[in-house]
């Protein structure tokens, strides 16, 4: 069922292309070598070559292009054995250069894809057009002074890739998961933290609406979008907009839009400028990138195991379903920590306990996976002692909590508590016989056609003995005394 | 090639030059001028060889992914004409 919005004249359809700011994890500037942590003191971490003193020169990390071609070969795209850095010209008080170092004609990084996994498990493809190397700006503060802005350049000279996709997503929906699936990858891949929260990941979204089997109309782009709930909210209002712009009989005009979240709104950036000229032109500090294909191969042999091999690995070897699958491989330490619960274990059972209890818990109590409630281990363990029979699968749930809350090994809490599952046919006979001698009229009910009373008879024998009969010997034993 | 009056105030206003309106007539000739000179290099024929990006005969210098730099606060806004607590000050700009 495809997204539409409806409008006074029918039906619009979205048209979405993303342009994703991802910084490149490196412990170093792309052209400098001043140091990139996030949160340092102002100015502390500017070189004179971000500062753009005359004559300071770049010179180019090498970690940023390998970084750069790490995410081009996960994103399954050309990776262009020669490219040029540009000037990208234009003034603001945080670019003290005047111009970004960019790249242009020539980006490192052309065609690539992502795969979608949508809510409903199914996919969908979006286009990368292209992946380029650049620098970040700095950063400006204008609420600290009532007539002067504050400039930190400490940010100025990160390294950024700037990944651009197609126009190829249609709803709010496909934007968030294109956002979400780029950023496991870029986490997987280890070449971006993926932190929208901290700026290492930021958004700008082009919107156009259109009817149906028309050609692209007008866009506009929206910047300043730093969450992917944002994201949605964001394109949904600038969608709503354009519609009623071209239903009161006006035209959507080409422009920047800022999103601003505590109105909910998109609204024009009326800045006096004309628009922007940025007059790209190759840099001359800089020679070509030359990359050799021996080293491209070199790093694509090295590249882990991405988010979507590794789900079709847990389809294909545990029997997972898509939607599991899916949301187990978004993040590597979850899928890292379901695997040591699933090892040499039933997958399924492993599967439902990690996405089931154990994610509840986490919720919660607000855990991350690398401080988990309960280890992997004890989480395997747990899985064994049902598997045996040891416990059934509603004790798991009262040991689980248990093991929550002492942190105690599963095997531990089921011997202090004494939660053996009772498997001694002898013993459930005696409690099946003194439910039965209970409840006389319920037999001769059950026996005059009232089956329903079956679960009647389980619930009390499992009363009777906590819980603790194994369920399978109770109803065949329940059976047999009954028929 | 030659360039108009409101090209020469696009082009001042882009490289933040200011330019007085009697000064226009004289700069766009000159300018002109310019344009005409190296237009002459569009006489020879270029089709099929690659842009030459560079005369010297190297690669691309690369660096290793260490930092060697920075943490020069005092060096770097020695030449502020405004500073509070480390920060460069500048006349507001919002968009």
């Amino acid at each position: 069922m495809a997204y539409v919005i409806e409008g006074e004249t029918g039906d619009w359809e979205l048209v979405i292309g993303l342009e994703v700011h991802a910084q490149v994890t490196s412990k170093s500037k792309l052209f400098s070598g001043a140091a990139t942590d996030f949160g340092a003191e102002p100015n502390t971490q500017v070189s004179l070559v971000d500062a753009a003193m005359p004559g300071m020169l770049p010179v180019i990390n090498e970690k940023c292009v390998e970084q750069a071609v790490r995410t081009g070969l996960g994103l399954k795209a050309k990776i262009n054995l020669t490219s040029v850095f540009a000037r990208k010209n234009y003034f603001y008080a945080d670019l003290p250069q005047g111009y970004q170092i960019s790249q242009f004609e020539f980006p490192i990084v052309g065609e690539g894809e992502v795969i979608l996994d949508m809510p409903d498990g199914s996919t969908r493809t979006v286009g990368i057009e292209r992946l380029h190397l650049e620098q970040d700006a700095g950063k400006s503060l204008h609420d600290q002074h009532p007539s002067k802005s504050f400039i930190d350049l400490n940010r100025a000279g990160v390294s950024l890739m700037e990944i651009v996709s197609k126009p190829d997503m249609r709803s709010p929906e496909e934007a968030a998961a294109y956002v979400t699936k780029l950023r496991s990858i870029l986490r997987y891949l280890g070449t971006c933290d993926g932190n929208m929260a901290e700026g290492s990941m930021r958004c700008d979204a082009n919107v156009s609406v259109r009817k149906a089997g028309e050609p692209y109309r007008t866009r506009a782009e929206i910047k300043n979008v730093n969450s992917i709930r944002f994201l949605q909210q964001a394109i949904e209002y600038e969608a709503r907009r354009q519609i009623d712009v071209y239903e009161d009989g006006g035209q959507v005009v080409q422009e920047t839009r800022l999103w601003d979240s505590t109105k909910g709104e998109t609204r024009s950036m009326r800045s006096k400028e004309q628009a922007h000229d940025y007059r790209y032109f190759p840099d001359p500090d800089l020679l070509p990138l030359v990359l050799e294909q021996a080293y491209v191969d070199e790093i694509k042999a090295g590249l882990p195991e991405l988010p979507d091999e590794k789900k079709d690995r847990f389809i294909k070897d545990y029997g997972l379903s898509t939607y599991d699958a899916g949301v187990l491989v978004a993040e590597q330490a979850n899928a890292d920590f379901f695997e040591a619960v699933a090892r040499g274990r039933d997958p399924k059972l492993a599967c439902n306990w990690v996405m089931g209890d154990f994610a509840a818990a986490q919720n919660r109590l607000g855990r991350t996976i690398d401080d988990p409630v309960v280890s992997a281990a004890d989480l395997g363990g747990l899985v064994d002692l049902i598997a045996d029979n040891t416990i059934s699968g509603r004790i798991a749930k009262e040991v689980f909590e248990l093991m929550v809350d002492s942190g105690k090994a599963p095997a531990v809490i089921v011997e202090e508590k004494g939660l053996k599952q009772v498997t001694d046919t002898g013993a459930i006979e005696a409690a099946i016989d003194a439910v039965l001698a209970a409840n006389p009229d319920k037999v001769a009910d059950y026996k005059g056609g009232k089956d329903k009373l079956f679960g009647f008879f389980v619930g009390q024998v499992m009363k009777s003995t906590g819980g603790k009969a194994n369920p399978a010997l109770v109803n065949d034993i329940l059976k047999a005394k009954l028929a | 090639m030659s360039l108009d009056k409101a090209t020469v105030r696009t082009i001042a206003n882009l490289a933040r030059l200011e330019v007085r309106d009697d000064e226009l007539d004289h700069l766009a000739g000159e300018l002109s001028n310019i344009m005409t000179f190296v237009e002459q290099l569009a006489e020879v024929n270029t089709d099929g060889v690659q842009p030459m990006t560079s005369v010297a005969a190297m690669s691309l210098p690369r660096r290793a992914d260490e930092v060697t730099d920075g943490n020069c606060r005092d060096k770097v806004l020695a030449n502020a004409p405004e500073q509070q607590d480390g920060f460069f000050l500048v006349p507001k700009v919002v968009e």
